[in-house]
C-alpha cells in the first residue's frame, strides 16, 4: 500500500505521465498482433467445441481496449504507482545507464552462453552486473563470480545429477 | 489420521529431513535478503528442486516458503521499508520496537506467533483438505470455469488500487498462456518450434519476479545505506507473553479464512489484525511508536494466511497469492496436477506435505531464533553484490530448464516487461495467474462444452457454477459502485482503509 497520493491544487499544471502512453501503445500493438495471429488460425477439429481463434479473439480484443482506456486514463492525469521496496529511492529520476548496461549484461551472457558454456558466462555475468551496478571490488567480485558459476555447475552435475552444457570447457571440468 | 501418520513416516527419513532443513535455511537467508520476497525466494530456488525427488521437492518447498515469509519480517522489523506488501504492517509497530532498542522482542514475537500460527493453519489443513476435495472432486468442467473465472476476476477487482491496471496485467498473463500448440494449432510462436510447447511458466516467473525486480532496483537503486537496527539473541519478557498470546489467536483467526479465499492474500487480514489490536490493546498510547501487539497479531494473520493459501492450491488448484502461483508452477513441473483428483492420485505426496509444513514450521523456530543475529548480518550485504546474484540465479533457473539460450532471451523479454509493470504500477500477481490458469480455464471451457455437444446452457448448469457466477455478479457490482461513488482516481488506497476501519 502505497502513501503517495497525488492531489492536485486548482490551477495547478496537469501532471501527465507521458511514459505512460508508450504503456498503451504497447498494449494496442500486442493486442492487435494476437488478433492478427489468430485471423491466421483455421477452424478446430470437429470434436473442438471451443475454435483455436475463440479465445485470442477475445483476449486480443481486450488487450487493445485496455490499451486505449490506459491511453484515455494517461491523458487524464492517471498517474501509476511505482512499485516500492528495500532498496528503492523513487525520489530520483530512472538511472536509464545502469538499466542498460544490466541489459546488456543479460544480452552477452545470452550470446556466448552455448560456446563459453555456464561456468564461464556465469562468472561474467556475475562480474558484469556488479560493475554495471556500481561496485569497486573487481578481484573481489571475479572471485566471488568464478566461485559462483564453477561452484553451480558442479553443484548441478555432482549434487543433482544434471550436466550443464560445459561448452568450451568440455572435458576440462 | 493413519494417512497423516505414514505423511509423518515419509516426512520424517533423514533424506527428506535434511530437505526440510535446507528449505527453511535457504527460504530464511533468501527471504531476509532485501528485495527479495517468499515468492522471488521460491522461483530462484526452483532449479535446486528439479532432479530430487517430488516428495523431496515438496518438502523443501514447504521450509521454502515458511522461511521466506519468516525472512521478510526479520527485514521489515530491522529496516524501515518493508519489500512485501503483506509486511507492510508488521514493519508499522516492529521498526518502532527495534528503534526503542526492544528488536528482540519484536523478532521472539514474530517467531513465535509465525509458529504458532503457522500451526494452528496446519492442523486446519489436516482436517480441511481432505474434506474439501471430497466436496470438489464431484465437481464437473462448468464449476472449474466458473471458479477460475472468480479467481481472475477477484485477483485483479480485490488487489491492487487500480482495476485497470489490475486487468492489463491479467490479459497480458491471457495472451502468454495462449503461446504454444496445445490446441493443435501453432498460436503466437512466431513460427518458431522453440515455442511449440508454450513458454515455460518458470522463465516467466522467474523472469518477472526477480529480472524484473533487479532492474527496477538497479535504475532506483538508494545510494546512502539504510539503517540497520542492531539485535542480539530474540527473547520476550513475561509482560511480553502475556500481551502477545491473544493477538497471535485473533490473528490466526483472520489469517486462515482470508488465506483461503480466491485473493484473499495476506494484505487484508493483516491489516485487519492490527486495526482489532490496535482497538483492543490495554496500551492504546503505544500504538505508533511500537507496541508489541501490533507485530504479534499481523505476524501471526501473514503465517496463518499461508497455511490458508494451501487449501484451495491443493484441492481446487487455484493460487491465490504469487507465491502459490509459483508453487503451483513448480508441482505441474513435476507431472503433478494439484486440484480435486491430488488427493487422490497423490494421496501420499500430499500428506508429505501436510506434515511437513508442520516440521518445516517447528524447524523455523528452533534453527531461526539462535540464528537471528546472523540473519540480521545479510542486511548488510553490498547492494551491487546482491542484485548481481540474483541475476545469476535467475540466469541459472532459466537455462537449467532447457538449457537454451533462447530461454534466457525470453528471461530478458519477461524482465523488461516485469520493469515497465513495477513503472507502471501493474500488479504482478494477475499476470502470473493469468499464465498458469488462462490455459486451463480454455481446457475445462473446451471439456464442458464437449460433453454437452455444444450447448452453451452447460456453463450454468450445475449449483456451485450459478453461486459463483452470483459472487462475480455481486464483486463486480461493488466495483462499480465503488467506482462511481469515487470518480476520482487518487487516493484510492486511503479511502478504502477508512472504510475498513469504519466497518
Amino acid at each position: 500500500m502505497s502513501t503517495h497520493v497525488h492531489t492536485r491544487e486548482p490551477g495547478e499544471p496537469r501532471l501527465v505521465d507521458k511514459a505512460q502512453y508508450g504503456m498503451a501503445a504497447f498494449l494496442v500493438v500486442a493486442g492487435g498482433y494476437v488478433l492478427l495471429d489468430a485471423l491466421g488460425l483455421d477452424d478446430g477439429f470437429a470434436d473442438q467445441p471451443v475454435q483455436p481463434y475463440a479465445v485470442p479473439y477475445i483476449v486480443g480484443a481486450v488487450l487493445v481496449l485496455l490499451g486505449v482506456l490506459l491511453g484515455v486514463a494517461t491523458a487524464r492525469g492517471d498517474l501509476p504507482e511505482s512499485d516500492e521496496g528495500e532498496d528503492i529511492d523513487l525520489t530520483q529520476g530512472t538511472d536509464v545507464v545502469t538499466v542498460a548496461m544490466l541489459a546488456a549484461v543479460l544480452v552477452a551472457n545470452l550470446a556466448l552462453i552455448n560456446f563459453l558454456g555456464w561456468a564461464i558466462t556465469g562468472a561474467l555475468l556475475f562480474v558484469g552486473a556488479t560493475r554495471a551496478l556500481g561496485s569497486r571490488t573487481l578481484l573481489r567480485d571475479v572471485g566471488v563470480g568464478v566461485a559462483l558459476s564453477v561452484g553451480s555447475w558442479y553443484a548441478f552435475y555432482v549434487g543433482l545429477g544434471v550436466p550443464i552444457p560445459a561448452g568450451i570447457l568440455d572435458g576440462v571440468l | 489420521m493413519d494417512l497423516l501418520l505414514e505423511g509423518f513416516q515419509q516426512a520424517l527419513t533423514p533424506t527428506n529431513l535434511l530437505f526440510a532443513c535446507l528449505g527453511v535455511i535457504l527460504g530464511t537467508a533468501v527471504g531476509v535478503l532485501p528485495g527479495i520476497g517468499p515468492a522471488m525466494a521460491l522461483a530462484l530456488l526452483l532449479p535446486v528442486t528439479y532432479s530430487v525427488g517430488p516428495d523431496s521437492a515438496i518438502i523443501m518447498f514447504a521450509g521454502v516458503y515458511y522461511g521466506g515469509m519468516y525472512g521478510g519480517s526479520t527485514t521489515s522489523i530491522l529496516l524501515n521499508t518493508p519489500g512485501e506488501s503483506s509486511s507492510v504492517v508488521t514493519a508499522l509497530e516492529g521498526n518502532k520496537m527495534a528503534k526503542r532498542g526492544r528488536a528482540a522482542q519484536a523478532l521472539a514475537t514474530a517467531a513465535i506467533g509465525s509458529f504458532i500460527a503457522g500451526t494452528i493453519g496446519t492442523v486446519l489443513l489436516w482436517v480441511l483438505t481432505p474434506r474439501v476435495s471430497d466436496l470438489v472432486v464431484k465437481l464437473g468442467a462448468p464449476s472449474y470455469f466458473a471458479l477460475m473465472l472468480l479467481s481472475f476476476i477477484a485477483v485483479t477487482t480485490v488487489l491492487g488500487s487500480s482495476r485497470l491496471r489490475g486487468f492489463i496485467a491479467l490479459f497480458l498473463g491471457l495472451a502468454i498462456g495462449l503461446v504454444g500448440t496445445q490446441t493443435g494449432q501453432a498460436r503466437l510462436t512466431f513460427g518458431d518450434a522453440k515455442l511449440a510447447d508454450g513458454i515455460d511458466v518458470v522463465v516467466v516467473a522467474v523472469a518477472i519476479f526477480a529480472v524484473g525486480e533487479a532492474l527496477w532496483v538497479a535504475a532506483h537503486l538508494r545510494r546512502k545505506p539504510l539503517e540497520i537496527i542492531p539485535v542480539g539473541q530474540p527473547w520476550m519478557g513475561k509482560q511480553d507473553w502475556k500481551r502477545s498470546w491473544k493477538p497471535w489467536l485473533r490473528g490466526t483467526a483472520y489469517g486462515f479464512p482470508f488465506g483461503a479465499l480466491p485473493a484473499g492474500g495476506a494484505e487484508m487480514p493483516t491489516f485487519l489484525s492490527y486495526v482489532t489490536e490496535k482497538r483492543l490493546t490495554n496500551h492504546p498510547e503505544e500504538f505508533g511508536k511500537g507496541a508489541i501487539e501490533g507485530v504479534a497479531g499481523p505476524e501471526a494473520a501473514n503465517n496463518a494466511s499461508a497455511a490458508g493459501t494451501m487449501l484451495p492450491l491443493l484441492t481446487l488448484g487455484l493460487p491465490t497469492t504469487a507465491t502459490a502461483a509459483i508453487m503451483l508452477s513448480a508441482l505441474t513441473s513435476y507431472g503433478i496436477q494439484p486440484g480435486p483428483l491430488l488427493m487422490e492420485n497423490e494421496s501420499d505426496l500430499v500428506w508429505a506435505l501436510l506434515a511437513s509444513l508442520l516440521i518445516a514450521n517447528t524447524l523455523l523456530l528452533v534453527i531461526n531464533l539462535p540464528l537471528a543475529p546472523l540473519w540480521a548480518k545479510l542486511l548488510r550485504i553490498p547492494r551491487p553484490q546482491l542484485y548481481a546474484g540474483i541475476l545469476f540465479f535467475a540466469c541459472l533457473g532459466a537455462y537449467t530448464v532447457n538449457f537454451q539460450a533462447f530461454d534466457l532471451a525470453l528471461l530478458l523479454l519477461f524482465g523488461v516487461l516485469g520493469f515497465a509493470m513495477r513503472r507502471f504500477g501493474i500488479p504482478v500477481l494477475p499476470l502470473i495467474v493469468g499464465v498458469i490458469l488462462g490455459p486451463k480455464m480454455e481446457g475445462q471451457l473446451t471439456e464442458a462444452l464437449a460433453i454437452s455437444g455444444g450447448d452453451v446452457s452447460t456453463l450454468w448448469s450445475e449449483p456451485v457454477a450459478v453461486v459463483v457466477y452470483s459472487v462475480i455478479g455481486l464483486l463486480l457490482t461493488a466495483v462499480a459502485v465503488n467506482g462511481l461513488r469515487r470518480p476520482a482516481p487518487a487516493a484510492p488506497v486511503t479511502t478504502e482503509e477508512k472504510e475498513l476501519v469504519e466497518r
